[in-house]
């Protein structure tokens, strides 16, 4: 255990070129870039699905192949093919294409779900009540399902990014990017295990962070959908955003002044 | 990938659409000359899920039950199970090799570790699914705790848990190829050995029946819970 603590602490082992550091930038670019794109591709597809409340299935076909499709064989295939091939790309190292399209299919499943299941658990009766008070579909998405349904899409991507990041090492396993390289080095050859286990503490150290930074932006998000219901009289706020709070409805806003996620952090507690 | 057909599998004249030279993505001759092998990789991928499901599910009910109704248990377990899932599948298996060697059972518990984890969660959410009046008229009826459970929540807890089961189930297939790393991947040793010597048409055809074991055993699931719940027949399942 002390090899492991003295690899943790060795500035040369974190400093050096492709040492810790590197990969840690390396893994932590590819999640979080991995995770926009997702969110960027499967959120709009997966609300809109939820929104118009048809071709269910689709999303769940999606899911459903996306989880069935093993992201080693994917990453090998995509690696192994001539493009986008293992070629250095940029910043995220060597297969750094590859591996960030493997990790955007990874990460599609959970997103998609999450959402669609989301918008689809919006009561029917709010809906409605907003449809009587002559709403239009963008201003029932915006002002009513999208922020009663933002505490289940904020956990979909929080599983996202947990499982992502944890995936990502796969990446050694075709010479990519990643911690997963001092991981799978390290059980390699019996001397340089401590290096390993040191590697799968960083990993599990970071999800861990990342974990409790969505839990607690998810907690922003529950909050801001529950706000509404629990307080009378906060009306004069309701200009401040997306908040689920059926009174909201009463309030015409202007289009494009209140943002989606961003506004769920800007409410105060 | 588009761009990886245009190799045609019937296009094999002199040199096999697997040799070096050719090196074609889909070849129907490989698949007949290895059957053996893709048979038996097959195989151990199935045994090695199926053994970690297994191992997940017989976990996740006691301990759901047990925490379930504990605030504080729950939120044990659920964060617990979250724990290991921040456990990188690359690591987890190289370090219980100390303990289980190089063999098959090093895979079934790291996978049974993170069925686990989908499973406990499925089992607590199933059970919190059944309607409090129905546990309450079953009460009134007269039911015992266990007897609750067996005939009452159990049943009502199916189509969620099952939900989760195919999940995990599907989640394995797929996660059973890292078992590479300890030498026992199933159809993921093939998928390795691929990409090592530039084997297109083994990594090929290894990934295709990875996805196609999964989706298959996923089918059998939903044949399973639709048979087990003839109530929900005609409900949309999710």
């Amino acid at each position: 255990m002390s090899d492991v603590w003295n690899f943790l602490t060795d500035g040369e082992a974190w400093s050096r070129q492709g040492g810790l550091a590197d990969q840690l930038t390396q893994q932590l670019l590819l999640t979080g870039t991995a995770l926009a794109l997702t969110m960027l591709v499967g959120l709009p597809v997966a609300l809109w699905l939820g929104h118009i409340g048809r071709l269910g299935w689709l999303a769940i076909q999606i899911s459903a192949v996306g989880r069935a499709v093993p992201t080693f064989a994917l990453l090998a295939l995509l690696a192994r093919a001539s493009w986008p091939g293992s070629d250095q790309f940029g910043p995220y190292g060597r297969a750094g294409l590859a591996t960030l399209l493997a990790l955007v299919c990874f990460a599609l499943p959970p997103i998609v779900t999450q959402a669609y299941v989301a918008m689809r658990g919006v009561s029917d009766e709010v809906v409605d009540a907003a449809r009587g008070l002559g709403m239009s579909g963008w201003q029932r998405f915006r002002r009513i399902e999208l922020p009663l349904a933002l505490p289940l899409i904020v956990s979909g991507v929080r599983l996202a990014l947990v499982q992502v990041w944890a995936t990502a090492t796969i990446a050694a396993l075709v010479g990519g990017p990643g911690l997963g390289n001092v991981i799978r080095l390290g059980f390699a050859n019996t001397d340089r295990r401590s290096q390993g286990i040191a590697g799968a503490l960083i990993v599990a150290g970071v999800a861990v962070c990342l974990e409790l930074a969505m839990a607690w932006l998810q907690r922003r998000a529950e909050h801001a959908a529950s706000g509404g219901r629990s307080g009378a009289g906060s009306d004069r706020r309701s200009d401040r955003g997306s908040r689920p709070r059926f009174g909201a409805a009463r309030t015409p806003r202007r289009p494009g002044e209140s943002g989606m996620s961003a506004d769920a952090s800007t409410v105060s507690p | 990938m588009t761009l990886l057909i245009g190799a045609s599998p019937l296009g094999a004249r002199e040199p096999v659409c697997y040799s070096r030279d050719v090196n074609a993505w889909f070849c129907w001759d490989y698949v007949r000359d290895r059957q053996d092998e893709l048979v038996e990789a097959t195989s151990a991928h199935l045994q090695i899920t199926v053994a970690a499901v297994a191992l997940g599910l017989l976990l996740a009910v006691p301990m759901a039950l047990a925490a379930r109704g504990r605030p504080r248990a729950e939120s044990m377990v659920l964060g617990g199970s979250t724990l290991v899932y921040t456990i990188p599948s690359l690591a987890l298996l190289p370090l219980l090799v100390p303990l289980t060697g190089l063999t098959r059972t090093t895979v079934v518990i790291g996978l049974g570790a993170y069925c686990l984890t989908i499973l406990v969660r499925a089992v607590l959410d199933g059970l919190r699914s059944v309607p409090d009046d129905v546990r309450d008229a079953a009460r009134g009826m007269g039911y015992g705790r266990w007897l609750l459970l067996w005939r009452v929540e159990l049943p009502l807890a199916l189509p969620v848990v099952m939900a989760g089961l195919r999940v995990a189930t599907v989640s394995t297939v797929a996660l059973a190829t890292i078992g590479t790393v300890v030498s026992e991947g199933g159809l993921g040793a093939l998928i390795a050995d691929g990409k090592n010597t530039q084997f297109n048409a083994e990594l090929m055809t290894a990934s295709v029946l990875c996805v196609v074991l999964a989706l298959l055993l996923d089918a059998v699931l939903l044949v399973v819970q639709r048979a087990a719940t003839p109530w929900a027949r005609g409900r949309a399942t999710a």
